[in-house]
């Protein structure tokens, strides 16, 4: 098959970017989008150009390192799915794609279509712990945790941290990200302890960050690979009131 | 306290919470509005409890508080949003992650102040501050607002801006009374769709009620 693309190029951090547009012949649809940018970067290494920087890691939705917009959609059009489980075959030949990295003031430019989300691991370190001694591991059943409660901390632990919720969100929020990092642990007794600076401390340190705020559209939800449920942004909502009231 | 007011979150609390009790006094609104269908004197006792019990006037300057509080706060919070993605992207579709109202709340605010200031001038600031004709009623004398809406029902054009007022409204509640709950944390999985339907009669009950209530209006005058 036969694609346009129109990829955003940007040398480094404090160049000025722009769109590129590639005609790209003899792509399958077998491949994965990510071995399509791979067959892209062959051709431009032999014509002697610089290939399109992009993040990748796991290829199997696990690592959340790709982060893709394309067709103005994080990830791609597929509900549940990160860029690298998105498949050739949702296209058509002589297609256009529009691929651009994510865009939150938060998450600059590194290169091409890499950003860089260290913003995240600032909100981590700003809350997402428990500081309790980390000894050998204790007999699990010492703790009881009610089965529902498991179950709704494991969903939310499955956030891949990719920073979809962030580009799908029209006012660029990582709401959905620290909602499912609080509810992991505010759900389990070990995380009540710091449940209150929790909340508190990952939101102040989101908006220093430049994050905008969540008007509820919804759209996070719906992009987010792991399919992070809004209940969770309710709940951290709950927390952060309970912590400051 | 302080954390709280300081905190994005917090602030989107007091839109939440302010558009809660916005939304109370519309619907207070809407039923006061129904005895325009029952009649002149209905309306303009009605009308005339409604200007001079103490509870409802007590409440009036909380009111005007909770409109600065839901307009200032948001206009705030938006130009903070758009800060948060100073590079646009070049192509976005967000038709299938999100609402059309959703994504769309400012304008329609806009839009909605627009029409009340229209509003306020034209109904509320004549009936409590001008000289309007009276009327007597078992006995007593009152403003005789009914005739005074019915005149500015008898305009088209009046009639028309009144129920593109009603129909922004709608669509701002529409996602507006869900995003409250949401935002005031009293949702949850099931909550949440809850809260989605009612909020979708309730803005449909609300856009038709007022604008049914004009239109009656108009229709007699033909
Ligand atoms: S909540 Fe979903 S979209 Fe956001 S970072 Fe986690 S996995 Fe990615
Ligand atoms: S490359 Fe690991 S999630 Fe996509």
């Amino acid at each position: 098959m036969n694609l346009t693309l129109k990829i955003w190029r940007q040398k480094n951090a404090k160049a000025k970017g722009s769109f590129v547009t590639y005609k790209l012949e003899g792509a399958s649809q077998e491949m994965s989008f990510l071995e399509m940018l791979d067959y892209l970067n062959t051709t431009l290494i032999k014509k002697g150009e610089d290939p399109v920087a992009f993040e990748h890691d796991c290829r199997e939705g696990i690592c959340g390192t790709c982060s893709l917009y394309i067709n103005g959609r994080a990830h791609g059009q597929d509900s549940m799915s990160a860029t690298c489980e998105l498949r050739m075959s949702r296209y058509k030949d002589g297609d256009t794609i529009v691929i651009e990295p994510w865009r939150a003031k938060a998450f600059p430019v590194i290169k091409d279509l890499i950003v860089d989300r260290l913003a995240f691991e600032k909100i981590l370190e700003a809350g997402g712990f428990i500081s309790a001694n980390a000894g050998a591991a204790p007999e699990a059943n010492s703790i009881p945790v009610p089965r529902e409660h498991a179950d709704k901390a494991f969903d939310a632990a499955s956030c891949i941290g990719c920073g979809a919720c962030v580009s799908a969100c029209k006012n660029a929020s990582a709401q959905l990200f620290i909602a499912s990092k609080v509810s992991q642990l505010a759900l389990l007794p070990q995380g009540r302890a710091e449940a209150k600076s929790r909340a508190r401390n990952m939101i102040a340190k989101a908006d220093e960050l430049g994050f905008g705020s969540c008007t509820n559209t919804g759209a996070c939800e719906v992009e987010c690979p792991k399919g992070i449920s809004l209940a969770h942004i309710a709940r951290l909502n709950r927390e952060f009131l309970k912590a400051t009231l | 306290m302080s954390n709280f007011l300081k905190a994005s979150i917090g602030r989107k609390l007091l839109v939440g919470l302010s558009g809660l009790f916005l939304f109370s006094f519309i619907l207070v609104h809407l039923t006061v509005n129904l005895f325009l269908l029952a009649g002149q004197e209905s309306y303009n006792i009605a009308t005339h409890f409604m200007t001079t019990n103490p509870v409802i006037q007590t409440i009036e300057p909380i009111l005007a508080i909770g409109f600065i509080l839901h307009i200032g706060i948001s206009v705030w919070l938006t130009f903070w949003n758009q800060r948060a993605r100073p590079e646009k992207f070049l192509k976005v579709d967000q038709s299938k992650s999100s609402t059309w109202p959703s994504r769309n709340m400012f304008v329609l605010g806009g839009l909605i102040f627009i029409f009340l200031v229209i509003h306020i001038s034209n109904f509320w600031y004549k009936i409590n501050f001008t000289e309007i004709g009276y009327i007597e009623h078992g006995g007593e004398m009152v403003k005789d607002a009914y005739t005074m809406v019915a005149t500015s029902f008898s305009n088209w054009w009046y009639v028309v801006i009144y129920v593109a007022g009603a129909v922004f409204l709608g669509f701002h509640l529409n996602h507006g009374f869900q995003s409250a709950f949401q935002t005031i944390g009293v949702s949850n999985e099931i909550w949440r769709k809850r809260w989605t339907v009612l909020g979708n009669f309730l803005s449909v009950l609300i856009a038709a009620g007022f604008s049914i209530i004009a239109l009656y209006f108009l229709l007699k005058t033909l």
